[in-house]
């Protein structure tokens, strides 16, 4: 994505002087609340030990997973980098800071209410006949996380903490928000591994 | 853009979850059956390694910005500390023990710690520019 120059538009910063960045919080704090709601119905959910809950919950939450990855991958991606300067911050701003909650959230939710599953279904046993499948999608799912962790998050932080300076460094952006999308692209290609994985899991 | 030159933290911390995510994937993959823990100890002691070293290596970073590090690390670690949580809590109601549990809770240990570190570091990298 080119955000070579998301603090450096001429449209709503004076010459040389400081970009115009909206008041942002890194963490929206009202988000704390959805968010914690979540994990306590996770807690409850597993503890039940209910087949249709915990396929809701892995469904459910899977289904945002894979589809924010493609989504923020292959189409908001290009299209933030095509924005203008003024509404690239302003896009980044208010995305961002969601993805701090929403991301960490969906994955934790997926792989806890998914190994649950696993458990109730006899798919994480060794002897369940398609086990290979569910070995590959660890595997596919262990990619993702390593690269997610690694690179994904700590992008996502660093370009909010650069927007919150009072001179925010372009070069800095940039960079990092390169980081951000070029991963979540390749997170985006490693669900499509999940959907094949998953399908194959579901028919048998 | 003149760069400071750092240590390969992100790099070095890569690997190290990779590993660990290698040895949770090796002992998942057997359940229930009885699995040597030998490898699985193995990669999760390489991996910590790699996180004492990278924690070493930024020591010996002059001038890095530790406490803008600390102000973000605490807060990603608090937040991973929660994740973490919620997986082991998923082990634990599946009965595991063990050897096996005894892995999978450390190598859930070097994850809360080594991404906090990671998200602390990409943002005290860039604190003085």
């Amino acid at each position: 994505m080119a955000a070579a120059d998301v603090t450096a538009g001429p449209a709503e910063a004076p010459p040389h002087g400081p970009p115009a960045v909206p008041d942002f919080e890194i963490v929206p704090r009202k988000g704390l609340i959805p968010v914690a709601l979540t994990f306590i119905a996770l807690i409850v959910i597993i503890a039940l030990d209910k087949l249709w809950s915990l396929e809701f919950l892995h469904v459910v939450f899977g289904s945002a997973w894979t589809i924010l990855d493609l989504f923020l991958g292959f189409a908001l991606g290009p299209i933030l980098g095509s924005l203008s300067v003024p509404a690239r911050i302003e896009m980044t701003t208010k995305l961002l800071p969601k993805m701090v909650l929403i991301m960490p959230t969906i994955v934790t939710v997926t792989l806890a209410a998914g190994w649950q599953l696993g458990n109730v279904l006899g798919t994480v046993q060794s002897s369940y006949p398609n086990h290979g499948w569910i070995v590959a999608s660890y595997i596919v799912v262990g990619i993702m996380a390593v690269v997610a962790l690694g690179l994904l998050e700590p992008a996502n932080i660093g370009v909010l903490v650069e927007l919150k300076k009072p001179r925010p460094n372009p070069v800095v952006i940039e960079k990092l928000m390169k980081r951000f999308i070029y991963t979540a692209a390749v997170t985006g290609v490693m669900q499509i591994a999940t959907f094949v994985i998953m399908t194959k899991v579901a028919t048998g | 853009m003149s760069e400071r030159r750092f240590p390969p933290v992100t790099e070095v911390g890569m690997l190290s979850l990779a590993l660990i995510v290698a040895g949770g994937i090796y002992l998942s993959a057997h359940l229930p059956q009885h699995v040597p823990l030998g490898p699985a100890i193995a990669l999760l002691i390489t991996s910590a390694v790699l996180m004492v070293i990278n924690l070493l290596s930024l020591t010996r970073v002059p001038g890095f910005a530790w406490q803008r590090f600390a102000d973000v690390a605490k807060w990603a670690l608090l937040a991973y500390v929660i994740t973490a949580g919620l997986i082991e809590y998923s082990f634990l109601q599946n009965h595991l023990r063990g050897g096996a549990l005894v892995v999978l809770t450390l190598s859930l240990v070097v994850y809360a710690v080594h991404v906090p570190v990671l998200i602390g570091f990409t943002v005290a990298r860039y604190a003085d520019e």
